[in-house]
């Protein structure tokens, strides 16, 4: 049965029923993380706070931060909220920069994460008949799991496929009839190059939709994974501090990621000041859980870049909507100066016919930044004529040059031999770090 | 009568050529004539063969990016000034020549010269060698290189 909406009373709620519904959430989570989380009590402490100062949601600005630090400085329960045998479940997310983060989830939470994701995956068209092929990694990292549960409390059939394998993946999508894919973007491009490869005509797949998240990733290349896979392409955000994948997602509107705003208080900050931005001014997002039991963070900052507007959708969700990620803290490079986000970089590849397999090369010469461009050249792109290929590499050069006031060399490579990935996709070589 | 060129995309780095040649040795596709155009990072690899078709679906395979090109060879005097008096009269006609190279022939008296003419000046520059007497080779004279 076609469904427009998962919840339609809380999804299509009004923002004055949102607001009374976050406020008091609010104030019961910070009662209770004050009484069970010894960080939360002497962090409030420290910043003069107490519960009791929280009376709604505009009083979120006087609690204190969480950082990614907080939560492995209080490695590995130090911040749960509930006695540890009401916790049905653990992650944990991938140290790539340090010791890594455990969290857990309550009965509750397990089913809170589904009743997200089935949002996500009824806005993404699905009902009780749809095949969902999960190939988010099924294992400590929260990946999978969230469009697993979310699938099942549909009533559609999950298949926990898993992440690699990328042949399999193919096999399965052809044999099991998969009708909705849910995986990284970068994922997405290398199982579509390999349903190419395999010379399969994607549009005789069953697939209809995707739902694809866990990395930034543009708007060019959405169009992309469409054109290629021939399906409606949705985002999914979320991370597993917060809950994992579900956090917020895409309607059949494409114009921004609705947060689950009954379960998680959205705020976006300025990256310096820490001081909330107007709606539609590009800052850090930050997210507080405000029904989560065994893990709720308060004030977490993502480190991730965008920004929200509260305005009512067509598609009739009430929901606050976020941007696409546009980089991350994190991930920002610094070349001469300039910050630069690889999404810029990959939107400019996009518009100019580039396939988006590339990989940015950053150097210091001479102490001066460089930056290398190299992208696979394609087929339809290729020509005997040297003339033709060098101005298509100075028209890159100088498209990148407009946007970013910075000089990139580019480098044209064959096809399929920069890396692909199987989760989610590092393109960025700095190799000024080896100098320091 | 344009021949059948085949273009490749070789990274400049070692054993791109050898790689394309192995993979057309082995799968018995003969080579009639080759040049190559570099830039600073990368080149493109330009063979005439004795099977246009089976050489761009080998090389596919093995993800290589080829473009098949309809070129103008024609046969010109292995004489001083031979060549000389072919461009002159094309560019005569303001016709231009992306790019020309020349190969062995059969017979003594000639060489071989490719032609890279725009498409749509294709059909004049042909005109032109007929009106000239200047033969155009085609598919049946590189088969019997
Ligand atoms: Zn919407």
């Amino acid at each position: 049965m076609k469904m427009k909406y998962w919840q339609e009373e809380i999804e299509t709620a009004s923002r004055e029923t949102l607001d009374s519904l976050q406020s008091e959430r609010l104030i019961a989570t910070v009662k209770r993380v004050y009484e069970k989380v010894p960080m939360y009590r002497q962090r409030m402490d420290e910043a003069g706070v107490k519960p009791e100062d929280i009376k709604n949601i505009k009083d979120i600005t006087k609690l204190p931060f969480t950082t990614k630090q907080d939560l492995r400085d209080t490695y590995p329960y130090g911040m749960f909220a509930t006695d540890l045998s009401e916790v049905v479940e653990l992650h944990a997310s991938s140290g790539t920069t340090g010791k890594q983060i455990v969290v857990g989830y309550t009965e509750k939470d397990v089913h809170t994460w589904g009743e997200i994701c089935a949002r996500a995956l009824v806005a993404a068209g699905a009902d009780e008949t749809d095949f969902v092929h999960v190939s988010y990694g099924y294992g400590l990292f929260t990946g999978g799991f969230g469009l697993h549960y979310g699938a099942q409390q549909i009533g559609a059939t999950a298949i926990p496929v898993s992440a690699g394998q990328t042949k399999r993946q193919v096999t399965i999508l052809e044999d099991f009839g998969s009708t909705i894919l849910c995986c990284t973007p970068s994922y997405a491009m290398t199982i579509a190059e390999a349903v190419e490869q395999a010379g399969i005509d994607a549009s005789k797949l069953p697939l209809k939709a995707g739902i694809f998240g866990a990395e930034p990733w543009t708007e060019e290349m959405r169009q992309y994974i469409e054109d290629k896979l021939k399906i409606k392409a949705y985002d999914i955000y979320g991370l597993t501090e917060v809950m994992g994948p579900g956090v917020s997602f895409t309607c059949e509107k494409q114009c921004g990621m609705h947060v689950n705003e009954d379960h998680f208080i959205i705020e976006v900050l300025d990256p310096e000041t820490f001081d909330p931005v107007p709606d539609g001014t590009i800052g850090e997002i930050v997210f507080t859980c405000i029904t989560k039991e065994a893990f709720p963070v308060i004030r977490y900052r993502t480190k991730d870049l965008g920004y929200i507007t509260r305005e009512k959708c067509e598609c009739g969700r009430s929901f606050a909507r976020m941007s696409k990620i546009l980089g991350r803290t994190d991930d920002m490079l610094i070349i001469r100066g300039v910050n630069v986000f690889p999404s810029q970089i990959e939107t400019v590849l996009l518009e100019q016919g580039f396939a988006p397999n590339y990989m940015l090369v950053v150097d210091r010469v001479k102490n001066s930044d460089t930056l290398e461009v190299q992208v696979e050249i394609s087929a339809d792109m290729f020509s005997d004529v040297t003339t033709a290929l060098t101005a298509a590499e100075r028209k890159l050069q100088i498209a990148i040059r407009e946007l970013l006031g910075i000089q990139a060399t580019v480098k044209l490579v064959a096809p399929n031999t920069l890396p692909r990935f199987e989760g989610k996709a590092k393109r960025v070589i700095d190799n000024r770090k080896l100098h320091d | 009568m344009a021949i059948k060129q085949l273009s490749i995309f070789v990274e400049n780095k070692s054993g791109a050529l050898a790689d394309i040649t192995g993979i057309l040795a082995e799968n018995s596709v003969d080579l009639r004539a080759l040049s190559i155009a570099e830039t600073q990072d990368f080149g493109i690899l330009r063979l005439i063969v004795n099977d246009t078709e089976k050489a761009a679906k080998v090389l596919r395979d093995k993800n290589c990016v080829v473009n098949i090109t309809e070129i103008c060879a024609v046969a010109v005097p292995d004489t001083p000034g031979g060549l000389a008096s072919v461009l002159r009269i094309l560019a005569d006609a303001n016709i231009v020549v992306e790019y020309t190279y020349a190969f062995i022939s059969n017979s003594k008296k000639d060489a071989y010269v490719v032609l890279r003419i725009n498409e749509h000046d294709l059909a004049t520059a042909e005109k032109l060698f007929r009106e000239k007497g200047i033969r155009e080779i085609n598919e049946s004279d590189i088969q019997s290189l």
